[in-house]
């Protein structure tokens, strides 16, 4: 910070210290003394407030220690050396480095005080130079000035913790003992977040709990919905439970996104430290925490460049999340990230890089492991110009396996769809043409379950149109494909069962879609199509099993549409990106509306995930099978329900009209009074009866003309 | 049923008023003149010519013979409703933004907009039989300084009392005797719109860019139901015959260029006057709609809106027909 001074001619100004050294000075060492700006007005007296608390606290600076006790004829030698060395690591603040000296001897003491711009230069010096070898006899011990303070807080002599009593948690999975089988979603608007049943039957929705600045970033479920995460400046809570307490805090300062293993064991957060100087790479910060006893597992610290690397790499060099993909399964078991040729795999519960090495991949740009089980796909792009292809690999973790893998000539992009299931395995790729001038899309299809894993190629009827949007059935063996240049694509429906010679199964096609985007129900059998942004929020409810459209709908400038666990209900949402009609609505499978709920400045809807089933999978048949049976319980149960529904509506009503009624009579008084008023007011003017119409014509000559007809 | 087109202005309708009987209706426009109409047929009987800005307000004697109208030229005219004639002019320093006729049409309210230094200020004015003895001092002036614009005044209580409604969300009742402010009320958190009374005189409908609207109690100001609109309501209205309440309203005009008007939503909306559930809407507005009137007999409404059009609607069988449920 400068602060504006007048100079004199020569350089000097009014004022002046004595003993200021005159010669050799820059004019940014000039430092007002604390508090006094002698009389010097500065132009910004708020921002020069705020920028001198930085400049005091203590938090920028190191303590080097172990350095060589020198004499006064080398003590400036050894502090040029000290700000080269911290010169490279960051930038020292003016006048920031100080070495006391013995006053008798007038040797140094044999540390310094190094002041850095900010707390991240100084950690990061810290890191850097702590163990640095100055010379044979002299190692560099580095800590910051502020956890020199905490070491020395700590006792000398062990005392052990005391043993917190154990408090019982609330039921983590309350929410699924709901009597009818309701599921939950939380939304956020405005400063609210709020959490709610969805009465679907009752077509409302009832609130289970609120709370204003929940969060300050967003809100996210873990994986199978145990619990809600809320994201702050300090770090993540996870919140759960039938009342909604606080179960865990994870301290991450700066957290940015947040991502949570699929059986939720595993939280990893993220945050970057954006550098001081812009030659510098941004640093990327990810905590591995332990969900349930927030432990802090493991932290990878590293440039951002480590980590943006083939898909994970977003424009700008920005990192793509989530940069950790974990591998499917019953349990959490291993999650890895792209390396430069390389993938790295992490193995729970220990955090350390499996067997100790990445998996060596030349040209790695992307994988994605099986929902179902630890194998993952990888995809190397072609090198040397061609002459080595592009290949696609599947490898068995922790073995490291490869149970298939594919070559692929002149490539430009190849993208992965795993089956929800592990089933089966699509990869859409996008090859060039003869003249490379443009490029055409087919899929390879695994399947994965089978022996030998075979493989189908499939090219979509016009090859040179691009793929809108592609996506699996859950639970099933279909996979629908929008496709088209135009604005209104083309669907079809492809079954990887039944097989032929000719290929895959072409089960449905249908042209004109006004849809950008495919939206199956988690059971399969039902998607909705999307049109999203340009289209306005058109929706089509789609029966996969004949081909039936169920119902066409619009929710106007919808930007979200998310099925709930069950696949009963849709929800569709406005968010802040539109201005107006922000909030959401509710909708059966079929496409039939439920409710709508508008919020302002709505921001997010999700659904609560449920973990998965406990029925065997032939248990699950059977209820399928039998599905008549039981549903005759619960369509009496929702009709019950329906007819209290409306005899509560009633009700509500009548106590409105009762209520109405009572505030009429109330006012009985005053109105005869007012009236006997307006009476005596009026007079006879109130009592004139009604007007009498009466007619009257009037003629107008709009004007004479006259013409002569002749006779023929 | 199909509505009347009225199509006499060239600028957005500010308000619409239907004489005692119903059968004539006046719309005030931002253009200068403000306009007559049969409301049978939507014929229209003629203009009023004489004012020289943006014409907000307008009301008719109980026997319809006089007219006053409130405009942003600083004055309130007096009219002769039949031929047309400028009896009188109040000049002010300030625009006019509304005005009221007292029972028995010897008082008129006229409020003014706080303009350089000068507070709202609310002028009663004297209004004679005679138009040769009319004297333009008002009897009585009241300063509003926090209120912003005073956007609707009404004479309740037998003339002992004005209640206004204003730009701060507040409705106040006056003494008008006295002169002074008897009870404020925030009851919307923004700028009140519009301001009309039930048939009975106990309660006013209010319309709010808050995008409520609000029955509320003449005698203690307090706010006895709550229809949510989603949307600014501009202007809200009370069926004398059923428990109904018109609201219109829709996306504010500067921001209409940039939506469709799907989602400006510039519908007449009916609500339930008691159970506050929206039973219906009448689109036909290119904008939003900024006037809206009951016709006296309750059978015909009419709108008018931003688009410079004024619809006259007349019901349909089935709405005289159909009953809510309790």
């Amino acid at each position: 910070m400068t602060a504006a001074v007048a100079m004199r001619p020569d350089g000097s100004f009014e004022g002046q210290p004595r003993g200021f050294p005159f010669d050799d000075f820059e004019f940014e060492d000039v430092m007002l003394p604390e508090g006094d700006d002698m009389g010097i007005a500065s132009e910004d007296d708020e921002v020069a407030e705020e920028e001198l608390e930085t400049e005091t606290g203590f938090g920028s600076v190191i303590v080097t220690d172990n350095l060589p006790e020198v004499g006064p004829e080398k003590y400036d030698k050894l502090k040029g050396l000290l700000n080269k060395i911290y010169g490279q690591v960051g930038s020292v603040r003016e006048g920031g480095m100080n070495m006391p000296r013995n006053e008798e001897t007038s040797t140094s003491k044999g540390f310094a005080f190094i002041e850095f711009h900010n707390p991240q230069e100084a950690m990061a010096a810290r890191d850097s130079t702590n163990g640095y070898k100055l010379d044979k006899n002299h190692t560099l011990a580095v800590n910051l000035f502020d956890d020199i303070d905490r070491y020395l807080k700590i006792p000398d002599e062990y005392q052990s913790p005391e043993q917190k009593a154990y408090v019982p948690q609330e039921h983590l999975h309350a929410w699924l003992m709901d009597k009818r089988g309701r599921d939950q979603f939380a939304i956020r608007f405005g400063d609210e977040t709020e959490v709610y049943w969805n009465d679907a039957a009752r077509s409302q929705s009832e609130q289970v709990y609120k709370r204003s600045f929940w969060t300050e970033s967003f809100v996210q479920w873990s994986g199978q919905g145990s619990y809600l995460a809320t994201v702050h400046r300090q770090g993540v809570a996870i919140w759960g439970g039938q009342s909604w307490p606080r179960i865990t805090r994870f301290s991450h300062p700066g957290v940015r996104l947040i991502e949570f293993s699929p059986c939720e064991q595993y939280l990893i957060t993220y945050s970057s430290i954006e550098p001081s100087n812009p030659r510098e790479k941004a640093k990327v910060l990810l905590n591995v925490f332990d969900t349930k006893t927030g432990k802090k597992l493991r932290a990878f610290d590293n440039s951002v460049d480590e980590f943006a690397i083939g898909t994970a790499a977003g424009p700008g060099g920005a990192l793509r999340w989530p940069v950790f993909k974990w591998a499917g399964g019953p349990k959490d078991t291993f999650f890895a990230r792209l390396g430069k040729n390389s993938i790295s795999i992490y193995e729970c519960p220990d955090m350390g890089l499996l067997d100790k090495r990445s998996l060596k991949l030349d040209a790695v740009q992307d994988f994605a492991w099986s929902p179902a089980e630890p194998i993952m796909c990888a995809y190397q792009a072609e090198q040397s110009g061609g002459n080595l292809p592009a290949r696609i690999s599947l490898v068995r973790v922790p073995d490291r396996t490869e149970l298939r893998q594919k070559n692929l000539f002149s490539v430009s992009d190849v993208r992965m769809y795993w089956h929800p299931q592990g089933d089966y395995l699509a990869i859409k790729v996008d090859r060039y043409t003869k003249t490379r001038k443009s490029t055409f899309t087919s899929f390879e299809l695994f399947s994965v379950k089978e022996r030998d894993i075979p493989m189908e190629v499939l090219e979509l009827p016009s090859k040179t149109e691009k793929v809108v949007d592609f996506a699996w059935e859950p639970k099933g063996s279909r996979f629908a494909v929008l496709y088209g240049d135009g604005p209104r694509p083309a669907l079809a429906i492809y079954d990887m069962k039944n097989t032929t010679s000719k290929g895959v199964n072409c089960v449905i096609h249908q042209p004109n879609k006004q849809a950008n985007c495919l939206h199956w129900s988690p059971q399969g059998k039902f998607l909705v199509l999307g049109g999203l942004k340009a289209l306005n929020g058109q929706l089509e409810f789609f029966n996969a099993e004949d081909g039936e459209v169920m119902n066409a709908a619009e929710h106007f400038m919808c930007t979200d549409i998310e099925w709930d666990p069950t696949g009963r209900y849709v929800a569709t949402s406005v968010t802040v990106v539109h201005q107006m009609e922000n909030g959401f609505n509710v909708w059966l499978f079929n496409g039939q509306l439920l409710y709508r709920m508008p919020r302002e400045r709505f921001f997010q809807f999700s659904w609560r995930p449920r973990p998965p089933t406990l029925l065997e999978p032939g248990q699950e048949e059977d209820i399928v099978k039998n599905l008549k049976k039981y549903s005759q319980k619960y369509e009496q149960e929702d009709q019950a329900l329906l007819a209290q529904t409306d005899v509560d509506l009633l009700a509500e009503r009548q106590r409105m009209m009762d209520e109405w009624k009572a505030w009429v009579v109330s006012k009985k008084d005053w109105v005869m009074q007012n009236q006997d008023g307006i009476a005596a007011i009026l007079g006879d003017a109130l009592n004139e009866g009604d007007y009498t119409v009466n007619e009257v014509e009037v003629e107008e000559t709009l004007g004479v003309n006259e013409e002569v007809i002749r006779a023929t | 049923m199909r509505p009347y087109l009225l199509k006499g202005h060239e600028r957005p309708l500010t308000q619409l008023r239907f004489n005692r009987e119903g059968d004539l209706l006046l719309s005030c426009a931002k253009d200068k003149s403000p306009t007559l109409w049969f409301s049978e047929d939507g014929k229209r009987v003629g203009t009023y010519m004489g004012h020289n800005g943006t014409v907000w307000t307008a009301d008719f004697t109980l026997d319809s013979t006089r007219l006053i109208t409130g405009s942003a030229d600083s004055s309130a005219r007096l009219w002769d409703t039949e031929t047309g004639e400028s009896l009188f002019t109040f000049q002010f320093q300030e625009p006019c933004r509304a005005v009221d006729f007292a029972l028995g049409d010897d008082m008129a309210a006229i409020s003014s907009d706080p303009f350089m230094a000068a507070p709202a200020r609310i002028h009663i004015v004297r209004i004679e039989e005679d138009i040769t003895d009319q004297d333009a001092t008002p009897v009585r002036q009241m300063e509003s300084d926090k209120s912003g614009r005073v956007s609707r005044v009404q004479f309740t209580d037998l003339n002992k009392t004005l209640l206004t409604a204003s730009e701060d969300g507040c409705l106040r009742r006056w003494d008008v005797e006295v002169g002074k402010m008897i009870e404020e009320k925030q009851v919307h958190e923004k700028q009140v719109q519009d301001m009309q009374l039930s048939l009975d005189g106990t309660h006013v409908v209010t319309a709010s860019t808050d995008r409520t609207s609000k029955l509320v109690d003449v005698q203690t100001l307090e706010t006895l139901k709550n229809y949510n609109t989603e949307r600014p309501a501009n202007s809200a209205a009370i069926s004398p015959i059923y428990d109904h309440i018109l609201i219109g309203g829709g996306q504010e005009a500067s921001q209409v260029t940039t939506t469709s008007s799907r989602a400006g939503r510039f519908e007449s909306r009916f609500f339930h006057k008691i159970f506050g559930e929206e039973f219906g809407t009448v689109r036909g507005h290119f904008g939003p709609i900024n006037a809206v009137a009951f016709h006296p007999d309750g059978r015909s409404f009419t709108t008018g809106g931003e688009d410079g059009y004024v619809r006259l609607h007349h019901f349909d069988a089935d709405y005289f027909s159909t009953r809510f449920l309790n």
